[in-house]
């Protein structure tokens, strides 16, 4: 039988601030970035970002919550890799994300018709 | 071109897609090229963004199933079941054994027909018309068995938050043994010309490689990267019937477009043993149990599709809507390897390097 490995997973809140120190650490563990995404709650933003130890199957998610109309800084630097991520949350979510290294898509990733981003208060 | 300094003059980008003979689905690249050999890929997505997320806030928990398995017409059954499946968790659904089972056999032939559609694209792609015609033939035969099992040849919709909608009698799992063991005669052949044949492997070998360290600093999932070393499959978290299996990861350490097309069909034959394996095993039983209430909470669940690993995050607040849905697929975290693998390619070469991430932009774009 196959050996199953049961990673256990891991939501840490960060403030803004220490978003970068975070996410370096994680990349001095070696772990790949495995997705990023934002969420409206409450009136305020989660971005949560995932990543993920291959060796042990296991996840670390990264939650910081911003208020829409701040800014929150790109780690681009540590994982250029994030530059999908970032402009998807830039263009759906109206995230500004600051000192974003590679494409900016300038919030024509999916060329959107509609008017974006999608925040609860531009449906009314 | 722009009139920058720093760009040579001999440089020239050459629009590639949206629409191109190689591409069953429409994406752009920007190649950036200099005497037939490309410097940089820029992509350029969003042709067939369809909001499909964002429809959490319209259907409710359930329906939603519906609307994931539409994110791809090839994976159909595992958007299905990476979904349910995260719902489950959050509602402490305990899904039957029986039901565990069918997802694995569901999924695995799944993985089979995208293998082979992918195989037969390849083949396509190099200009092998018949080997291309021969892998689409033999990919018949598991549509088929998608259609006695479930009514679908594509999109299924047998799951359902705390089971499966479907079951399969005796005789159907006798069938899938028999055509499986007529699928694997097949493969065999058509294994000799992908993996032997001279003008295949001077298409294949040494083209587009991407070693163990990019394509895990890349983010790279799926037979994508573990055609690069990386030994890592979601289906070892050992979800559905997978912790009973034998299995281990199919890897090769050579990272070119060879050693993706040997990962790929390798796991043809690992999907087939897998579906031998669970029907050996298949216990008898419910294959659904009732759910109450809406869900409340959040997850994160993760399965191996046939591209790779796919992620499925829900988010609810004891609604009959969620607050949040958000599928992470595998093409969207091999794009970055795929701009990474064209780098230095020759540009006759990049059609086939594109196909060599099994590019699936439905998904990627949902």
């Amino acid at each position: 039988m196959a050996e199953v490995i049961h990673g256990i997973d891991e939501i840490r809140v960060v403030p803004k601030e220490e978003l970068l120190l975070a996410v370096m650490t994680l990349k001095n563990e070696n772990r790949r970035l495995a997705q990023a995404c934002a969420a409206y709650v409450n009136g305020l933003v989660e971005v949560s970002y995932t990543f993920a130890d291959d060796e042990a199957y296991q996840l670390v998610h990264l939650r910081v919550v911003i208020n829409p109309d701040d800014s929150i800084p790109s780690i681009t630097p540590f994982f250029p890799i994030a530059v999908f991520y970032e402009n998807e949350m830039s263009e759906l979510y109206g995230l500004r994300i600051d000192m974003m290294e590679g494409i900016d898509y300038h919030g024509r990733l999916y060329r959107i018709e509609k008017e974006a981003p999608f925040r609860p208060e531009v449906k009314k | 071109m722009n009139g920058s300094s720093t760009v040579n003059k001999t440089r020239t980008v050459v629009p590639f897609g949206p629409q191109h003979p190689v591409l069953p689905e429409p994406v752009h690249l920007d190649l950036v090229i200099e005497d037939e050999r490309v410097i940089e890929a820029i992509p350029n997505i969003g042709f067939i963004h369809r909001g499909l997320e964002g429809l959490v806030e319209k259907k409710d928990f359930q329906e939603m199933t519906y609307v994931v398995e539409r994110t791809c017409g090839i994976c159909s059954f595992q958007h299905g079941m990476g979904y349910v499946e995260a719902v489950e968790h959050i509602m402490n659904v305990e899904t039957p054994d029986r039901a565990r089972h069918l997802r694995t056999i569901w999924s695995e032939l799944g993985r089979l027909h995208s293998h082979l559609l992918w195989l037969g694209l390849l083949a396509d792609g190099f200009g092998f018309e018949s080997l291309f015609y021969e892998c689409w033939r033999i990919r018949e035969h598991i549509l088929d068995l998608h259609e006695m099992t479930t009514g679908g040849r594509l999109i299924f919709s047998v799951n359902t938050v705390g089971g499966v909608l479907k079951d399969m009698t005796p005789e159907m799992l006798r069938k899938i043994l028999d055509t499986l063991d007529e699928v694997a005669r097949d493969v065999r052949v058509v294994e000799k010309t992908f993996l032997y044949d001279y003008t295949v492997q001077s298409r294949l070998k040494g083209v587009g490689v991407l070693t163990k360290q990019q394509a895990h600093d890349l983010g790279c999932c799926g037979p994508f990267a573990r055609a690069s070393g990386i030994a890592c499959d979601m289906r070892k978290l050992g979800y559905d019937a997978y912790p009973y299996l034998d299995f281990e990861p199919i890897t090769s350490n050579d990272g070119d477009s060879y050693a993706r097309c040997y990962v790929r069909l390798m796991e043809v034959y690992q999907s087939i043993d897998i579906i031998r394996q669970v029907i050996g095993r298949i216990p008898e039983g419910d294959i659904a149990v009732p759910v109450k209430g809406f869900p409340n909470g959040e997850y994160f669940n993760r399965v191996e599709q046939p591209r790779g690993e796919a992620y499925y995050y829900v988010k609810a607040s004891g609604k009959k809507t969620l607050d949040r849905l958000r599928i992470r697929t595998p093409t969207f975290a091999n794009l970055a390897g795929l701009t990474e693998t064209l780098k230095g390619a020759e540009i006759g070469d990049v059609p086939l390097l594109i196909l060599t991430i099994d590019p699936c932009i439905s998904c990627t774009e949902r």
